[in-house]
């Protein structure tokens, strides 16, 4: 028999307050199907309209050849046989049949080595997950302003609760919400017609999972780290705002870095979004590619470890004044 | 053994380099008892009771609750205290048992144990029938009674209730003294509360500490504080006419006498009861007779009047500000 230590005794305690806190805000979160209704209607208007609306893949089709004025073609009878005299007429019709044929592999081609999938609409799709995660782990910053404001968190602070507990429980609230609505979000795309590659299984949504979870802890951390000191809303919210967007923007969730211009691609590179985005498409539309997705993983993680750190660090310096 | 469950030494908060909030102040808090810290609003009892709980880390000075020192072992401090602060903390979207389990998961009670003391400590506050309800469903009295029963989950030895009855209507605050006596006894705990409310202070503490401006400027037990101050006061009507005043003057303990009207005197004493018999015999001695006799005694009210040199009712306004801006922020929440 294994008499508890001590130590041990503080663990599950502080386990228990971390668990405490997890769970009131997923209680809070479930109370209020709205909420959830709210946080997802975004990404699927993004996600249905914009995906659906923008049919970059219909740009070059055969139809545009119809639009074509395509001349003639006169060469010099020598250039095709040197006992050909005068001028060789290859009539237009016979260019524009032999382009109608090769143009949808063309079409194809440029959809593929542009997005890696011939589709705009699977492409957007995963990139929502990562808007709807980015904006639910941003947001999550709020409430711990309204702990404050509310008066609940001086009552927290004057438990023995770990402070580092406060704010773990706000990330993993976020992470578990993200892979929640995530869910949704590719329920929603395999009925709108994702086309998902040969290599996705269902195995691959435990990659997903993680991923998410991962991306999900390094945003909310760094979101909280913000938020710690803030005693308004309405600055927090103007925080919130101002990297929303240009996370998104300057990643790959809408289109691909490679055609951005060089500094865009710079911030891209290293853009947590671009390294979730690139994850989740490897593991549900693209050919996996292991070395990229190791990559992916890799930057995820250090990126998670890094930030959650800090936050921690910074809850243990900021929440006692 | 040291009888001093709270010790508080020069305990000083400054905010922002500038606003001294609470300044220099020191007092002992003995096991059992119900220390009240009254002043009015701004006066540094909130900031005080930041410091003992450790939510806020003091400027100067230390204090100590059970020996331990509310900076350096924090921890060990949060653990055997409750805390019912000034504000409606809980959260308004769970209900008022989801409340109280948290507060035990906050503590590190296991489940069972809170889930066992969150029903008793429901039926104690009489909001059994209530405890599946949401917060935000909750009258005032209702929330502070929720409050007491969250600062109670872990049994703590030294309890603090900040402005417990802030803001309700006088039955539910006598309600609530009532509580706080039924725990006193119930949990054998040692209380620091503040208050602005006189009447509160005097039915409720042992010892009081006042407190203005930061600085706390007498300490005593109600009784001391009004007797510090002077008298009793007693009002004596006779059936005859004639002047007694040279009469009563003469009895030991009268400190001074003056003739109001015909029959009526005001007599100012110390421990107006104890020498109102002597009085009557007096009088009858000589063949007067009293027809009737009040005491009335010095209130706290007189007592912070005399020594802050302000009525604590200019604060009332200030209180009504601040209740409506709770409502409003919880407005605007939604
Ligand atoms: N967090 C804070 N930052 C700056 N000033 C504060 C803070 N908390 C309280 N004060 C100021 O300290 C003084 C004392 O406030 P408080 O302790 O709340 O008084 P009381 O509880 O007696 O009403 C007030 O002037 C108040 O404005
Ligand atoms: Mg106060």
């Amino acid at each position: 028999m294994m008499l508890e230590s001590n130590d041990g005794v503080k663990f599950k305690a502080m386990l228990q307050g971390f668990w405490g806190l997890t769970s009131r805000e997923l209680k809070k979160w479930m109370k209020e199907p709205l909420i959830l209704f709210m946080a997802i209607i975004q990404p699927i208007i993004w996600m249905t309209l914009f995906g659906k609306s923008m049919n970059i893949g219909a740009i070059l089709s055969t139809s545009t050849l119809n639009e074509i004025n395509i001349p003639d073609i006169r060469i010099p009878g020598n250039l095709l046989n040197p006992q050909i005299d005068g001028v060789v007429t290859i009539p237009s019709f016979v260019l524009s049949e032999n382009l109608r044929s090769i143009f949808p592999t063309i079409s194809l081609k440029a959809m593929e080595s542009t997005f890696g999938v011939s589709d705009y609409f699977s492409y957007l799709a995963v990139g929502m997950i990562s808007m709807l995660t980015i904006f639910t782990s941003t947001f999550s910053s709020m409430s711990i302003v309204w702990d404050r404001r509310l008066g609940f968190l001086y009552k927290v602070l004057s438990t023995p609760v770990p402070r580092s507990a406060i704010v773990l429980s706000k990330v993993f609230n976020a992470a578990l919400r993200s892979i929640f609505q995530s869910t949704i979000i590719l329920g929603l795309a395999a009925i709108l017609g994702i086309r998902f590659s040969s290599t996705f299984s269902l195995l691959n949504i435990l990659a997903i999972y993680l991923a998410i979870f991962l991306f999900s802890m390094g945003i909310s951390s760094l979101f909280l780290a913000f938020a710690l000191r803030s005693t308004r809303h309405e600055t927090q919210m103007a925080v919130v705002n101002l990297f929303n967007l240009p996370l998104m923007f300057t990643s790959n969730a809408f289109f691909p870095t490679r055609m951005m211009p060089e500094w865009l691609q710079g911030i891209a590179s290293i853009n947590p979004v671009s390294y979730i985005t690139d994850a989740l498409r490897q593991l549900t539309i693209y050919q996996t590619n292991y070395a990229t997705l190791l990559i992916d993983f890799t930057y995820l993680t250090v990126f998670a470890i890094l930030l959650t750190t800090v936050g921690i660090i910074l809850s243990w310096k900021y929440l006692t004044k | 053994m040291n009888q001093d469950v709270i010790v508080v030494e020069n305990l000083t908060k400054i905010f922002n380099g500038s606003l001294v909030a609470v300044d220099h102040v020191s007092f002992n808090v003995k096991r059992g008892e119900i220390f009240g810290l009254l002043g009015p609003n701004g006066a540094g009892k909130t900031t005080t009771i930041n410091m003992l709980t450790t939510v806020l880390k003091p400027t100067e000075g230390r204090a100590f609750i059970m020996g331990y020192d509310v900076v350096k072992h924090a921890s060990i401090v949060r653990r055997s205290i409750g805390v019912v602060p000034q504000e409606y903390t809980a959260d308004e979207d769970l209900t008022g048992y989801e409340n109280i389990i948290l507060c035990g998961d906050l503590y590190g009670i296991p489940r069972d144990t809170s889930k066992k003391r969150a029903m008793e400590l429901l039926e104690l506050m009489e909001l059994t029938r209530f405890k599946d309800k949401k917060v935000e469903t909750y009258s005032g009295g209702m929330r502070r009674r929720l409050e007491l029963a969250c600062g109670l989950i872990n049994r703590p030895k030294v309890l603090f209730l900040d402005e417990p009855t802030l803001g309700l209507d006088v039955q539910t605050r006598s309600a609530i003294w009532n509580y706080i006596k039924k725990l006193k006894e119930e949990y054998d705990m040692t209380i620091l509360m503040t208050t602005h409310y006189m009447e509160e202070a005097d039915n409720l503490c042992d010892k009081i500490a006042i407190i203005d401006h930061g600085k706390i400027v007498i300490t005593g037990t109600p009784q001391e504080l009004k007797n510090s101050i002077g008298s009793d006061i007693m009002e004596i009507i006779i059936l005859e006419e004639d002047d007694v005043t040279n009469l009563i003057n003469r009895i030991e303990y009268v400190k001074e006498v003056k003739k109001r009207s015909d029959r009526s005197y005001i007599v100012r004493l110390e421990n107006g009861e104890i020498v109102a018999p002597l009085i009557i015999d007096n009088l009858s001695k000589k063949g007067y007779h009293v027809v009737k006799l009040s005491i009335s005694k010095p209130t706290l009210d007189e007592v912070f009047l005399t020594y802050t040199g302000r009525a604590m009712r200019d604060s009332e306004e200030a209180r009504e500000t601040i209740m409506s801006q709770r409502i409003t922020l919880r407005r605007a929440r939604r």
